[in-house]
């Protein structure tokens, strides 16, 4: 039994973070929106801070708070790449809120709220702490898609994403009750103990797993319950869609890694069936959906629904590798999917208003040779060609379904990526071989330019060098968990 | 004996709240009638020993709930006599519901199972010597003390998305400003005119 100073000490981040929010929503409210930008970069050093309290967390892992919360390697592993994305993302977003005239402090207060709920979803050891984390992240996450409250888009993608995320919210809450109900426990220590013993032939259990499955697919964006995430990313602004696609991601699938392997190890056969199901079908409708898209937000989300299904096959797998494939895969999707996101808040007219089509990148080569070249790095990493690093961490995947003999799922996933490749392909294909476009604005932002560069770089085949480190922490993290 | 005719009475009322805010034309009257209800479903609760439930009852859905009505009812102009012109539509398929639910109810009633089966599943402890308010309180704030915390954080969120989403400062509108005006003097704010008559004076 641990101390409440223990406990919170174990909790360094959150706490640091939950400081965090009202130190700056207090400089915020009197500093006014002139804050933004110097509130942005403390926002972002308040993460780097709570990032190095990673430290205290001792190795072999540990409850806090009467068994709610858990700090382990997996926590530490994910709650890294959570921070650094929402930093990436906070910053980010400076030149295109200026541009904008919805330049509003709260934006990096909302960030860092939804990152302190991000955390305590990777930390969770309870239904209870669970569903809390969920809906901080989320209620933050409604807020940004609106935050442009003046343009219709933005207001439709957060009434859209509100109403629909409650409905989820509230589908997984039902499942809780359900699983509260014919197991008698919520934690998960107690779970895996109840549902390994008799629990899993318990019919209402079942029932209880599969909506918390539905409700946690929802939240990753999987199919079947992936429709908002088109229009969301389409709606919100850039920036907010950059952050939409990539940490919550890590944070939520996090969650239902621990989820599914920690509180219902015992049920492993049961939940392969759903996630396999669910795999499959991202994988392909996210590869066939992608086709016919001319907005390159709503490629890019189709983009996201089909590279969860890839991650998927890793938990479908339930092994060791399996999982120590998903945080790779996780991390690599990371710099993947923002540094696409960078190249696309690059598209902007000669007077600076916001580009969204694909035709609009046609010869991009010939008026902006660096901001294509990114492109195609992005492109053709997400597409999984293999010198870049997009190909490892899809190997990983299909490695370990192979080694779960889950052969079927190996080759859907393999047939999935090569018509996924069409449409990146596409992209690259009109950037460098179609007649130029009007150009677009110089780029603004030496910050967002060097993000470019680094995300590129570790994308392009020198990224490969961090293959290797990486593995080994996604191993450590993944070992921590099974 | 007294408390199965309290049990009655307030059982009665529930069912007359509930009927007459259906029943009502005016909906101000509704809305009225549905706080009655409320009130005697927390005295039911009191019956069954759960004091806090009732307080809850009374406090969030009469004091916040009830009153946002009230004052939705009131100040929107919902056309009510329109709402209510649906009513024939819809009546097959509130039927369907309303069996739907009846049988559910009888299946509980009969006696089925559902198989609750794990031995951790057993009647909540009754501490002896504290009431259930007193209880709560002692769990939330030392084993739940991290959810209670952290719903506190979710609470803030929805009030800074409440104002980020609404809040709009608008121009030309004259607020108060306390500084200047305890700084005005006599002399500044004042001035002696002499008009002359019959042509009015020019502020």
């Amino acid at each position: 039994m641990t101390t409440l100073a223990q406990s919170v000490h174990l909790a360094s981040v959150e706490a640091i973070l939950a400081g965090g929010v009202f130190v700056t929503l207090m400089i915020g409210v009197f500093r006014g929106d002139r804050s933004l930008v110097p509130l942005t970069w403390v926002v972002v050093a308040i993460m780097a801070l709570g990032g190095f309290y990673l430290g205290v967390v001792p190795a072999a892992g540990a409850t806090g708070f009467g068994g709610l919360y858990i700090a382990d390697g997996f926590s530490t592993f994910l709650k890294v790449l959570i921070l650094g994305a929402a930093a990436v993302s906070a910053v980010l977003a400076l030149p295109y809120l200026r541009q904008s005239a919805t330049a509003r402090f709260e934006y990096p207060v909302l960030l860092l709220l939804s990152a302190l709920g991000m955390c305590m979803m990777v930390s969770a050891n309870d239904l209870l702490s669970l569903y809390v984390g969920l809906e901080l992240q989320s209620l933050a996450a409604y807020v940004l898609a609106a935050f442009h409250r003046n343009e219709a888009k933005s207001s439709e993608a957060g009434l859209k994403y509100f109403v629909l995320g409650a409905l989820a919210s509230g589908i997984l809450l039902y499942g809780i009750s359900l699983i509260y109900g014919f197991t008698g426990t919520t934690s998960f220590t107690a779970l895996h103990a109840v549902v390994r013993g008799h629990g899993a032939s318990d019919i209402g259990v079942l029932f209880g797993l599969v909506f918390i499955l539905s409700g946690i697919a929802f939240k990753i964006a999987a199919v079947p319950f992936h429709m908002w995430t088109p229009d969301v990313y389409e709606g919100a602004p850039t920036p907010v869609a950059a952050f939409f696609a990539s940490a919550p991601k890590a944070a939520a699938m996090g969650l239902l890694l621990r989820v599914a392997i920690d509180a219902f190890g015992g049920m492993t056969f049961d939940w392969r069936q759903i996630v396999t199901f669910v795999s499959i079908a991202s994988m392909l409708l996210g590869a066939v959906g992608a086709i016919g898209q001319v907005n390159i937000k709503r490629l890019l989300a189709y983009s996201s629904i089909n590279n969860v299904g890839f991650a998927l096959i890793g938990l479908a797998a339930g092994t060791r590798e399996g999982v120590t494939g998903v945080l790779f895969y996780l991390a690599v999707y990371l710099a993947m999917t923002l540094g696409s996101f960078l190249c696309v808040l690059q598209m902007r007219g000669i007077d600076g208003e916001p580009i969204e089509t694909l035709a609009s990148l046609s010869g991009l080569s010939r008026t902006r040779p660096w901001l294509a070249a990114g492109f195609a790095i992005f492109m053709f990493s997400l597409a999984g060609i293999p010198p870049l690093l997009g190909f490892w961490p899809k190997f990983a995947v299909f490695q370990a379904a192979m080694d779960a003999h889950l052969y079927v799922l190996a080759v859907v996933g393999v047939v999935a990526s090569v018509i996924g490749a069409y449409y990146y392909l596409r992209v690259i294909n009109s950037v460098y071989f179609a007649d130029p476009a009007p150009t677009f604005a110089p780029a603004d932002s030496r910050t967002n330019s060097a993000l470019i560069v680094v995300a590129a770089v570790f994308c392009s085949p020198i990224g490969m060098l961090a293959i290797t480190p990486l593995v080994a922490a996604a191993a450590h993290a993944a070992a921590a968990l099974l | 004996m007294i408390a199965a005719l309290a049990f009655y009475l307030f059982a009665g009322f529930v069912i007359l709240g509930g009927a007459l805010t259906i029943l009502s034309r005016n909906p101000v009257h509704s809305v009225l009638w549905l706080i009655l209800a409320f009130f005697n479903a927390a005295g039911l609760f009191v019956l069954l020993g759960a004091e806090f439930l009732a307080m809850i009852l009374v406090i969030v859905y009469v004091g916040a709930v009830a009153v946002l009505f009230l004052f939705v009812v009131m100040m929107l102009d919902v056309d009510f006599a329109q709402l209510r012109a649906g009513f024939a539509k819809y009546l097959p398929f509130g039927i369907g519901l309303a069996v739907v639910l009846l049988a559910e109810l009888l299946l509980i009633l009969g006696g089925g199972s559902f198989g609750v089966s794990s031995p951790a599943v057993s009647h909540a402890p009754v501490i002896a010597g504290m009431t259930n308010t007193q209880a709560l309180g002692s769990l939330i704030y030392t084993r739940y003390v991290y959810v209670f915390q952290a719903a506190g954080m979710v609470l803030l969120t929805a009030m800074i998305g409440a104002i980020v989403l609404t809040h709009r400062q608008r121009p030309g509108i004259r607020k108060q400003n306390i500084g200047m005006q305890n700084a005005r003097t006599p002399a500044e704010s004042t001035s002696k005119v002499q008009p002359a008559s019959g042509e009015g004076v020019t502020l």
